[in-house]
């Protein structure tokens, strides 16, 4: 009896081994086999973005000749998805994040420079390079960056007889104007995490505050402006769970009259027949100024892989950024080229993305000035701008402990 | 020796798992906490060692304190009203009356969804403008509540949530307690002129003890580590109302990027599960002897 057993165990157990040795095998491998072919991964999940992306992908696959394996992961798993190839030494071999990440994966030195490709960096809007950019060396580009912009109803402004505003007063006062018994004025995101503090950026800075002193009067003044429009009842308070999708949803359904956006959304708003949307610049402090919002946008890195595979990945990258591809796929996402006189045209051809356009020129990089320090330090105000807008802190308290807990490293 | 061997054979699989995905990750995890850990570490393989720093660090961190009495909140809180309504449910299930066993699997479905769903459902439910719940309130003249909006209400909110993903569990477990239970018993007080809550108090309830202590021991384990959760409905928001410590760990190592001070709050949370898990199995000894 217990040697039928012993003899069972043997044979099933050697198998098993087996498999877990070349799983094992396989995961100490470095990404993508044959150098005509490359691993991609990105996070474009959403159905019309994910077309979008695939068809760039398609296009450049036959240009350069390299078969594609694509894969897609959401947003938040892309950091611990790319953390574990490093460990592994299994990266992909080309990869689109989040540009304010690319520095922190610079950092680990898993990724080569773009100039050992020839790629060249003229023509760039500045601040993406900068994103793109760690200790003096280009690390990757952006085929096309977004910014966030103050989208409004058309019907309800007329409506109310509202002009779209320019200035935070003018915001305060139309908000206010268009709130109804149903409907709010306005809507934007104030979750806790990146996407908040994305989200408040424009206010932070275009008041001149600046992320390397978060208690500085000029941010608790523009905290006080956020927080207020939500205390006097122009915003609904749930926008400390809308995250940027479930303001779009609350904008389509007619709940806010107007919403800070970004131009991704544009594709979607279009589709919807009975929505009549304009589209103009975040409102500044004072009249006359022009906002400075965060640049957005992914940008693409080529991880070391092994030469064969990186000179593939550059290929295709090359492609992603030539002006015609990088216009259609401008087009498809509604996101802003990346090459200023490309943009330039591109926003003639679509007004509502001119006013994206504009505010690109003066956006600023997120992590330009805090490199790796970036993360923690918008974590910390996105936890102060929710504080504010719940009430439980002041703007002054809120922003003195999120500079003690940015500070204290 | 046959006899030997083969039952060194039988218990190879399962220590070779333990020690593969247990033991591994555990000292890992140990090794982590002891190190400066940061994006470069993955990349690069190289943490300076810098003690208990990260726990310092961590520790003292001002969210900490919160982080951990939101923990005994949302644990106690859940427990205590997931294994009540689960035993009563249990209880009155034990009653075989037409409908049961299929009322019975429909209250299974809330265990059966995935957390994310859940979640997703229960933060629609919970909007403060449009949500069901408020919808309900406004209608029978109550005011409105600002369940996931108000530091105050949203770990409430979150609890109430958890209790409903809960209750099956403690249902289940709880009602094969029951059925273990012999029918004469109940027969034997009945015809001694024993009511409903002294059959309760002096039958089911020592009877069912066994059985309470697993339940209680895996629903406390359980309910320490949910993270799924709070993620999707509150993200630990807002401004840190619904931070755990399990979230709090996440924030740590993936938004701040302090991967050791992560990993040191993860050794917390092993150290008081571990502790419970103890407790447990000396009392489950002493209960035998």
């Amino acid at each position: 009896m217990s040697s039928t057993i012993a003899r069972l165990t043997k044979s099933l157990g050697r198998p098993a081994v087996l498999t877990l040795a070349l799983a094992l095998a396989a995961c100490g491998a470095p990404g993508g086999g044959a150098p005509g072919s490359i691993t991609e991964l990105d996070y474009y999940t959403d159905q019309q973005g994910s077309a979008a992306w695939q068809k760039v992908l398609d296009t450049c696959s036959k240009k350069a000749g390299v078969t594609i394996q694509r894969q897609t992961v959401p947003t938040d798993q892309m950091l611990p998805k790319i953390l574990q190839g490093a460990t592994s030494r299994s990266l992909p071999n080309l990869v689109f994040t989040d540009n304010p990440t690319v520095q922190q994966i610079a950092s680990t030195g898993a990724l080569t420079p773009l100039s050992d490709y020839g790629i060249a960096t003229g023509g760039y809007y500045d601040g993406i390079v900068k994103a793109g950019t760690y200790q003096g060396k280009v690390y990757g580009l952006a085929p096309g960056v977004n910014g966030l912009a103050l989208l409004y109803n058309k019907d309800m402004l007329a409506e109310a007889g509202v002009q779209p505003p320019k200035t935070w007063d003018e915001l305060t006062a139309a908000a206010a104007k268009l709130t109804k018994a149903q409907r709010y004025g306005l809507a934007f995101s104030a979750v806790p995490s990146e996407e908040g503090t994305w989200q408040f950026l424009p206010f932070f800075w275009s008041n001149g505050a600046d992320l390397s002193r978060l208690d500085s009067d000029q941010a608790v003044r523009a905290l006080g402006f956020v927080a207020g429009l939500v205390g006097s009842g122009s915003v609904s308070k749930s926008v400390l769970n809308w995250n940027q999708n479930d303001v779009a949803d609350q904008f389509v359904a007619g709940n806010a009259a107007m919403m800070i956006n970004g131009s991704w959304n544009l594709s979607r708003l279009d589709g919807e027949k009975s929505l009549h949307y304009g589209v103009v610049p975040i409102p500044t402090p004072a009249a006359g100024g022009s906002p400075t919002v965060a640049l957005g946008g992914e940008t693409g890195v080529i991880p070391a892989t092994g030469q064969a595979t990186q000179q593939s990945a550059a290929k295709v990258l090359t492609c992603i950024l030539s002006p015609e591809v990088m216009q259609s796929w401008d087009t498809g996402h509604a996101y802003v080229p990346s090459q200023k006189d490309v943009a330039e045209n591109f926003g003639q051809q679509h007004p509502n993305m001119q006013p994206f356009v504009t505010e690109v020129a003066t956006a600023r990089s997120r992590s330009a000035d805090l490199g790796e320090k970036y993360p923690k330090i918008s974590q910390a105000l996105a936890t102060a701008v929710q504080a504010a807008i719940t009430g439980s802190q002041t703007p002054q308290q809120a922003l003195r402990q999120a500079q003690q807990q940015a500070g204290g490293s | 020796m046959s006899r030997r061997a083969a039952a060194i054979a039988f218990l190879l699989p399962a220590l070779l798992y333990v020690l593969v995905f247990f033991g591994y990750p555990l000292v890992y995890n140990l090794l982590m906490s002891l190190r400066d850990f940061s994006v470069r570490s993955f990349y690069t393989g190289q943490a300076p060692f810098v003690g208990v720093a990260n726990y310092v660090a961590a520790l003292g961190n001002p969210v900490f304190a919160r982080a951990a009495l939101n923990t005994v909140w949302f644990t106690v809180g859940s427990i205590v009203f997931q294994f009540g309504i689960g035993l009563a449910l249990a209880v009155f299930f034990n009653g075989r009356f037409l409908g049961s066993a299929t009322l019975r699997a429909l209250l299974l479905l809330p265990w059966l969804l995935p957390l994310v769903v859940s979640g997703a459902v229960w933060r629609w439910i919970f909007d403060q403008d449009h949500g069901v719940l408020n919808t309900a309130l406004r209608l029978v003249g109550l005011p409105a509540i600002p369940w996931l909006t108000d530091t105050g209400w949203a770990l409430p909110a979150v609890i109430l949530t958890n209790i409903w993903i809960g209750i099956p569990f403690n249902l289940v477990l709880l009602h094969g307690g029951l059925r273990a239970i012999p029918g004469s018993l109940y027969e034997a007080a009945a015809l001694d002129g024993a009511g409903g809550w002294q059959r309760f108090r002096s039958i089911t309830w020592p009877l069912l003890r066994p059985v309470t202590g697993i339940v209680l021991m895996l629903g406390l384990v359980y309910t320490i580590k949910v993270f799924d959760v709070i993620m999707v409905i509150t993200g630990g928001g807002p401004a840190n109302a619904t931070q755990t410590l399990t979230t709090f760990s996440y924030s740590l190592s993936f938004h701040d990027f302090a991967f050791g001070q992560g990993a040191a709050i993860g050794n917390v949370l092993i150290l008081v599960s571990t502790v419970f898990g103890f407790v447990y199995l000396r009392s489950a000894r002493e209960s035998l002897t």
